[in-house]
């Protein structure tokens, strides 16, 4: 008799701690296909390059590309932390500003009803465009002018995407907290903000990427050398192709590890969202 | 008294010169306390604007509605209803558990408090042992059961229903229904219940109120006289299906008032 309510309650599963997780192997497994096809493009370039005699300044072997980023390994670092950090000084102002004019017109409609299409025509405006002017304005050899550059970048699309995410909520869900007889300030915390949170690392993946297009091509327009765009712009124009590579690698690692990076914080921040959790298959 | 007092209430959507909706005409209702009221009538005759009127999310063009003797604003501020929607309206971020605290938390009971509160709702809605669960771990009439929880955990007076099963099957509705009257029967609530389903209406209610469209309005308010509690044994005797005849009876002698 016993078993039979034992029955009743193993229909009722407690959660596993990690049912939101993934295994190391189940990734391992996800991602084996990726890593495959990662490493047959590099063969078949290697071997393209070898078999058809490609110049050097057109296309360097990767076998190359790895020597010359082995050969000056401190250099590329140093280059990666000096443009990574632009790019993050810039990415956590532009951000930060965003999600603040997101919060402080969540409540007031007229004031979003006027900024947000601004902000949509402003961030259909390429926007880089402007990168000798923040250089003109903040000098050119300064970090802070690519860090201005990558703020406007990404400011925008996080106040966008964050105020959509603060007002796009089930009126169903605004109804309920009225028949609590809440406050504002009650509503944004218990409602709005968890609900802007998937809209806020959507767009914090969206500025990953621009942080670092915005401060590397804000370096194409000039600085030191100790820049990666810089550095890149003049190995190529001295031939050294093999080192550009080198550099355009940290530019890519710099760019994967930050998007990485952000997918990390989102599975601990908002398990419960649909583009993290995970269901039992 | 009566825990509602509906008086000549109407409500028009729309400012005047423009495509104008009279959702309600010349409404009159008292429910007593411990009733179980059925509203039910065709799609857009003013079940969930009355029942909006009634728990305050809106306010009616003219007339007066008092809930225990307070304007219905008044009782809000009280909060003196509980509401349960046809959507399960969980927040995802919250586990079961802390979605049955929600409201307790914004009233601030102590957490020693919410948490005994919380059990005690789960397990009158059958889903002790889900408290850690996230809402998109249950299935809908699960979370429906959460909703009705939650509504129920800070003992509100009055339970405001608008058409809280309508999206599940047949089975699970009439599971959930028996819950629903045992929960009634304990708890002493007042419930108003908003439905499109007659033999649910029946089964469940003291009083079926009907009402007809254009403009939304009462047509008739049949006493439901089957004895308590209501069982398996409800469904099958003869007066329950006389009552279920009256009242399609009652939704068709309101459509044919139509011009
Ligand atoms: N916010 C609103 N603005 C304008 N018209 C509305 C609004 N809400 C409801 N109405 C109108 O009021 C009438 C009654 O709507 P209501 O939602 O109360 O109907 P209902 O009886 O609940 O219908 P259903 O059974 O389909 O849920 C409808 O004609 C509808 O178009
Ligand atoms: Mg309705």
């Amino acid at each position: 008799m016993s078993s039979s309510a034992e029955k009743v309650y193993s229909n009722r599963p407690a959660p596993k701690k990690d049912e939101t997780r993934v295994s190391l192997f189940d990734r391992l497994r996800y991602y084996l296909p990726t890593i495959i096809i990662f490493f047959a493009v590099l063969l078949l370039w290697e071997v393209l390059v070898r078999a058809l005699q490609i110049k050097q300044f057109i296309m360097p072997a990767p076998s190359s590309i790895f020597e010359a980023f082995r050969a000056s390994l401190a250099q590329m670092i140093a280059l990666g932390v000096y443009t990574g950090t632009e790019a993050l000084g810039g990415f956590i102002l532009g951000c930060g500003l965003g999600i603040a004019v997101a919060l402080a017109t969540a409540r007031w409609t007229a004031a979003r009803e006027t900024l947000l299409p601004l902000a949509i025509a402003a961030n259909s405006v390429p926007i880089i465009a402007f990168a000798p002017i923040m250089n003109n304005w903040f000098g050119i050899t300064n970090q802070t002018s690519k860090m201005a550059i990558v703020a406007v970048i990404t400011f925008f699309p996080m106040m966008i995407n964050m105020t959509r995410g603060l007002t796009l909520v089930d009126p169903s869900a605004l109804e309920l907290m009225r028949s609590y007889a809440v406050n504002e300030w009650t509503v944004l915390r218990e409602v709005r903000i968890p609900n802007s949170l998937p809209y806020m690392f959507n767009a914090f993946k969206i500025c990953s990427t621009l942080a670092l297009i915005g401060a590397v091509v804000g370096e194409f327009f000039g600085g030191t050398r100790d820049a990666l765009g810089v550095y890149i712009t003049q190995e190529a124009a001295l031939f050294r192709f093999e080192n550009s590579w080198a550099a355009i690698v940290i530019a890519c690692l710099l760019g994967i590890g930050f998007y990485v990076l952000i997918v990390a914080i989102e599975r601990l921040v908002i398990p419960w969202h649909a583009s993290v959790r995970k269901t039992e298959e | 008294m009566s825990v509602v007092s509906i008086s000549s209430v109407n409500k028009i959507f729309g400012k005047p010169g423009e495509n104008q909706t009279i959702a309600l005409k010349d409404i009159d209702l008292q429910i007593e306390q411990g009733e179980f009221i059925s509203l039910i009538g065709p799609s857009g005759c003013g079940k969930s604007t009355l029942l909006r009127i009634i728990g305050d999310l809106i306010s009616p063009t003219n007339g007066t509605v008092l809930v225990n003797g307070k304007p219905a604003p008044q009782a809000r501020e009280n909060r003196e209803y509980g509401i349960v929607f046809q959507a399960p309206v969980l927040f995802d971020w919250r586990s079961v558990e802390k979605n049955v605290q929600l409201p307790l938390e914004i009233m601030g009971k102590s957490p020693h408090e919410r948490t005994a509160r919380a059990n005690e709702m789960l397990e009158l809605v059958e889903l002790n042992g889900f408290q850690k669960h996230y809402p998109y771990q249950l299935s809908g009439g699960m979370q429906q059961r959460v909703s009705i929880a939650r509504a129920l955990s800070f003992n509100p007076p009055l339970l405001l229903m608008d058409e809280p099963f309508g999206a599940l099957d047949e089975i699970t509705r009439e599971r959930l229904n028996a819950e629903l009257l045992d929960i009634w029967s304990r708890t002493k609530t007042t419930i108003v219940f908003v439905t499109h389903s007659i033999p649910e209406a029946v089964f469940l209610s003291t009083r079926v109120v009907v009402m007809s469209a254009r403009p939304g309005r009462i047509t008739q308010i049949i006493p439901i006289d089957l004895p308590q509690p209501r069982s398996g044994e409800t469904r099958e005797s003869p007066r329950y299906y006389e009552l279920i005849t009256q009242v399609r009876e009652g939704l068709r002698g309101g459509e044919g008032m139509k011009e």
